[in-house]
């Protein structure tokens, strides 16, 4: 005899067999219907995922669109002493007197330039052989020691790098080192500022030179270690030229990183709106001018506007050091892997 | 002698002595902050909102501006990771490596990363007097959640760039939705989270500029949000402004508990990095 299966969902419209499925899942009990990706619940679980996607499109889009919106808003806000001067002239003058309407900005620019500079210089050969060394010549239990050091100098609040500036590093000035120059200087000096600014950057450069020189690979020193080339050698011909775009986007980002430093450089630099003429001369950086004025500006008309520029002026300065080095860095990372 | 030999001895030689420059200004600046910031600290400085005439050398301590800054990092500390978070998991999971989006996106927030504080501050000055806002507690969690932001999302996102694609798959594979694998992901960036949720407290804790004119100073405890709070950098940053030694030494004082606070927090992240990391897959 022969036994004919009959399928229960033959001849039944797609609707139809969807209601019976579901029907039958109902009568076993041993499944639970969540278990069922063709549940209803399945439709609830897609429409979350596509609405959270959104959301969090929405949301990343937004912080995006934060860095372009502070940037208008500044600019914004700056609007109206162009109205009265040109850039040329706010930034090449140096009279500042608020209440006369005179915003010279050049004696900040300068002192920022000076600061960052003169950081930039005192930093950048320590972190090199710093970083070299690390990567290059250390045994794992010196970094084992070396790391956590420069985590806490990177960590280190910049009030207390200013505290520590004012402590040693302005009486030292004032007492050891400039009596041998000039007759007499108070210790707030450019110098000052450019000796707190360079150990406040020591960490950011290291730590991006240390990742700069690790992505190397390992077979380039072994080719130019075999022609007899020293580790030195080594190190100069190879791993530094290799990564000599790295190293200068590198430097971009921490001269960004130190044009934008308040706290710890308003505390020791002795803020008097002049041009620096030596580095035992007053300075009056940008950032310190900002922080200095805020409170009072709002009376005084076109001041505010004046800081703004100010703030603008870091800010584009900042943000295009920032995109340029850091598409390069992006690049080499690409490269190396 | 071979002169390259010379050079090489030379080159390890300055090598050496600039590690070692490094390490002696930590140390140095450390010791300098415990050598005159000890002899002033006593239980009063953590216990006590100042007196009358503090400035001047009156009586009291830094306790509002302790609980200013706590209040200040915790607030910031909270919505930032609700914000990066989502963003971190959105770059990682729905969109792909070569995505166009996630290159601008970490490109835009390495560059809010350099921005200085200062700016962020001047910003949201004029946003909250737009908005007829005083300095005001709520206005220095807003600027420092941020200038944390960036921090967040930079330092979870070089975690969570090692996440494993098999990972991913196999929950895929199980019938996950790509929202439903933020179970998985989570357990696997949670190392990272901490580490940078550690990153940004220490980064919140010590900022001055941004929250000088958004926070502002006063002496008392802050209540509610609209109220102004004293945070501990501004603190040390006015007390050494004032001409007294006493006060100066008080401010010595504020920046060793500052630098305490800093120092628990980074050694605390070291501690996390080597032991939080049980469910994460190589």
């Amino acid at each position: 005899m022969m036994v004919v299966y009959k399928c229960p969902l033959r001849g039944m419209s797609q609707k139809q067999r969807f209601l019976q499925l579901c029907s039958i899942r109902k009568v076993s009990s041993t499944y639970s219907k969540s278990n069922y990706p063709m549940s209803s619940f399945s439709i609830n679980r897609i429409l979350k995922n596509k609405i959270a996607g959104w959301l969090m499109l929405t949301l990343t889009v937004a912080l995006i669109l934060l860095v372009v919106l502070i940037g208008f808003g500044l600019y914004l806000k700056s609007v109206p002493i162009f109205e009265e001067k040109s850039l040329w002239s706010l930034i090449s003058t140096s009279e500042w007197k608020p209440g006369k309407g005179n915003f010279g900005f050049l004696p900040f620019i300068a002192g920022t330039l000076w600061v960052t500079a003169l950081s930039l210089i005192l930093a950048l050969p320590i972190a090199l052989f710093t970083a070299l060394f690390l990567t290059e010549h250390s045994k794992p239990s010196v970094k084992k020691w070396v790391f956590p050091a420069l985590d806490i100098l990177a960590g280190l609040p910049s009030v207390v790098y200013g505290v520590w500036g004012i402590l040693l590093i302005v009486p030292w000035i004032s007492e050891k080192l400039a009596p041998n120059f000039i007759e007499y200087s108070t210790g707030y000096t450019t110098l000052a500022g450019g000796i707190v600014l360079g150990i406040m950057i020591l960490p950011l450069l290291i730590s991006l030179f240390i990742e700069l020189f690790s992505a190397v690979p390992k077979e380039f020193r072994d080719a130019s270690l075999s022609l007899g080339a020293t580790r030195w050698q080594t190190s100069k011909f190879i791993i530094l030229r290799k990564t000599l775009p790295g190293i200068l986007a590198a430097i971009i980002l921490a001269v960004s990183r130190a044009l934008g430093e308040t706290i710890a450089v308003l505390m020791v630099c002795g803020n008097i709106p002049q041009l620096p003429k030596s580095l035992f001369d007053s300075c009056y950086p940008l950032p310190a001018l900002i922080a200095n004025n805020y409170g009072e500006m709002l009376s005084i008309p076109l001041y505010e506007s004046a800081l703004m520029l100010a703030a603008f002026l870091l800010f584009i300065v900042v943000v295009l050091f920032n995109a340029s080095s850091r598409i390069v860095l992006y690049r080499i990372e690409k490269k190396f892997r | 002698m071979k002169i390259k030999f010379l050079e090489e001895k030379l080159a390890k030689l300055l090598m050496l002595l600039s590690t070692l420059l490094v390490v002696a200004f930590v140390v140095n600046i450390l010791y300098t902050i415990l050598q005159r910031g000890l002899p002033a600290l006593n239980w009063d400085m953590v216990s006590k909102i100042p007196e009358g005439g503090y400035f001047n050398g009156g009586g009291g301590g830094v306790l509002n501006a302790i609980m200013g800054s706590l209040y200040i990092v915790l607030g910031s500390t909270i919505i930032g990771l609700l914000i990066s978070i989502p963003v971190v998991f959105y770059l990682n999971v729905y969109l792909t490596k070569k995505s166009k989006l996630a290159y601008i996106a970490r490109l835009a927030f390495d560059v809010m990363f350099g921005i200085p504080s200062i700016v962020y501050g001047a910003f949201a000055f004029t946003i909250m007097i737009y908005m007829g806002m005083r300095t005001s507690l709520g206005g220095g969690i807003l600027v420092i959640t941020l200038l944390i932001i960036p921090i967040f999302i930079r330092s979870m996102d070089e975690v969570a760039k090692q996440l494993p694609r098999d990972l991913l798959d196999a929950t895929y594979a199980l019938g996950a939705t790509k929202l439903e694998t933020i179970k998985v992901v989570l357990r696997q960036i949670a190392p990272g989270i901490a580490t940078a949720t550690l990153l940004s407290i220490g980064r919140a804790i010590g900022d001055a500029a941004g929250v000088m004119f958004t926070a502002g100073f006063t002496d008392s405890i802050p209540t509610s949000l609209s109220q102004p709070a004293a945070t501990l950098p501004l603190s040390v940053f006015f007390q050494l402004s004032s001409p007294s030694a006493d006060v100066q030494d008080r401010a010595y004082a504020s920046a060793l508990i500052l630098t305490l606070i800093v120092l628990a927090i980074s050694l605390a992240g070291r501690f996390i990095t080597n032991h939080f990391s049980k469910n994460k897959i190589e």
